[in-house]
């Protein structure tokens, strides 16, 4: 049976030389974390299961930063790498394959032309290709929208682009589906409500998704301990979970949130 | 003492490449058949479809087998696992190098595919290659096919995934992996430790 897997997510500002890891709270504030293949590294050795590198910055003139953060941590770091951010050209998503990335992760540019995923999965296969979808609640309900029952009420979830900044009117559960049929093999699936909140992750958000496309999902946004992992675990679907701050700033390490989930019945990897 | 990586033009190769320096394998590319001469160990790689990586692995398979036959040590990995049997539902009408009997089947209906993620192995015979690691611990599968040996002795580990799954075969110097071990960890790099080791022999 396959595991539970445990993801770090670095966000990277490729702004400065080299490249550093930030994180933002609700997808605006930032603090600092550290370098990224020094960090991705150190996951590493506490037993991460997949790296996920996302570009924040996402401009064009940084991708040889990100090319170049790629190689550092593929040296050294021996577990998938995902890479996200600023991709939306199979020439530019070669670029990160060849750096050594697994899998490249999509988002603006797969909204602006779904048609994208197709080729890179054409190409690299489906599981190279990995749907990011930064979701956020609506309560004003509209009848074309697949309706999700949470305690707050009745929502769906709307699909954000341009690193939160943009709305796109596109329901997220919808997407999801159609993104899985053109080949997307994974979905990254953020809520934007959780993000940077430390309230845990969107279960319904979660459920509702896993219970509609037959890949992997991989929970983000709002975990703030081991707890929070275990809930999506036992009330989801989810594959993964995936988290950054309560990583980056030492609060738990990957380890002891794996310990503690093993002692509570989860499968994962030790 | 050089470790040659099969380049047939299929994938990505970086991984393999840090990975079997990481662990002081020396390695370098074999672009055409005539590279692997005076190879002390071979990897044999592979993405993509079994048809495809067929159709530009065949230019190698006469070198590749006579340094098979020579005592080579050769570890396949992923679709290098499956191209080692004689065909695959792939790929109908593609024939495999067939070093193994068997053919490349498709994962069953109802489980998630591709598989990809970390599963355990169940070790079916304690191998040198398998050196270091125990019953349950974990690698890092990503495929929609699996191989079915005629004869189970080829057998060294499978893992479960709606049914027994191959996830790794041993024929004299011949060992590969369904999962990948420059994928898995420290765990992969012990299984990649042990074929520098024997490359070394």
């Amino acid at each position: 049976m396959l595991a539970r897997r445990i993801i770090p997510c670095l966000d990277c500002d490729l702004g400065v030389p080299g490249g550093r890891v930030v994180k933002g709270i609700e997808f605006k504030q930032i603090r600092y974390a550290g370098i990224p293949w020094e960090l991705a590294g150190q996951y590493y050795q506490d037993g991460a299961d997949e790296i996920v590198f996302l570009d924040i910055t996402a401009s064009a003139d940084r991708r040889e930063t990100m090319t170049g953060v790629i190689k550092e941590t593929s040296r050294s770091v021996f577990v998938p790498l995902a890479v996200g951010g600023g991709t939306s050209s199979l020439d530019q998503a070669r670029e990160v394959f060849n750096a050594g990335a697994d899998k490249i992760t999509l988002n603006t540019s797969a909204l602006k032309r779904p048609e994208l995923i197709e080729e890179i999965a054409e190409q690299y296969g489906n599981q190279a290709v990995v749907l990011a979808i930064d979701a956020k609640r609506r309560y004003s309900l509209e009848e074309s929208r697949e309706i999700v029952q949470t305690d707050d009420g009745p929502c769906w979830f709307e699909c954000s682009y341009y690193g939160g900044r943009q709305f796109t009117g596109i329901d997220a559960l919808a997407w999801a589906r159609r993104a899985v049929s053109l080949g997307a093999g994974e979905i990254l699936l953020t809520s934007m409500d959780r993000d940077g909140t430390y309230d845990g992750f969107d279960i319904p958000l979660t459920d509702a998704v896993a219970r509609r496309v037959n890949v992997p999902v991989i929970a983000s946004g709002g975990c703030a301990s081991p707890d929070h992992m275990l809930e999506v675990f036992n009330q989801t679907d989810a594959s993964a979970a995936l988290a950054a701050s309560i990583f980056h700033f030492g609060e738990w390490s990957i380890g002891q949130v794996k310990s503690y989930l093993k002692d509570r019945g989860v499968n994962v990897r030790i | 003492m050089t470790i040659v990586i099969v380049d047939y033009g299929m994938g990505n190769l970086f991984s393999i490449y840090n990975a079997l320096d990481h662990v002081g394998g020396n390695p370098r590319f074999a672009r055409d058949p005539q590279d692997l001469k005076g190879a002390k160990a071979i990897v044999v790689p592979g993405v993509g479809a079994f048809g495809s990586c067929m159709a530009q692995l065949s230019r190698f398979s006469e070198s590749l087998l006579q340094h098979f036959q020579e005592g080579v040590p050769m570890l396949g990995i992923c679709v290098g696992m499956q191209v080692l049997f004689e065909e695959s539902e792939e790929s109908p009408g593609a024939a495999g190098l067939g070093w193994i009997s068997g053919r490349v089947v498709r994962l069953p209906a109802g489980v998630m595919i591709p598989q990809m993620g970390w599963n355990c192995l169940k070790i079916k015979q304690h191998v040198e290659m398998l050196d270091g690691i125990s019953e349950g611990d974990m690698f890092y599968f990503v495929h929609s096919y699996y191989g079915l040996p005629e004869d189970d002795s080829v057998v060294a580990a499978t893992t479960e995934h709606g049914v027994d799954v191959t996830a790794a075969i041993c024929r004299d110097n011949l060992f590969a992996t369904q999962f990948h071990p420059e994928k898995s960890g420290p765990k992969g790099l012990q299984i990649l430790k042990n074929f520098v080791r024997a490359a070394r022999c």
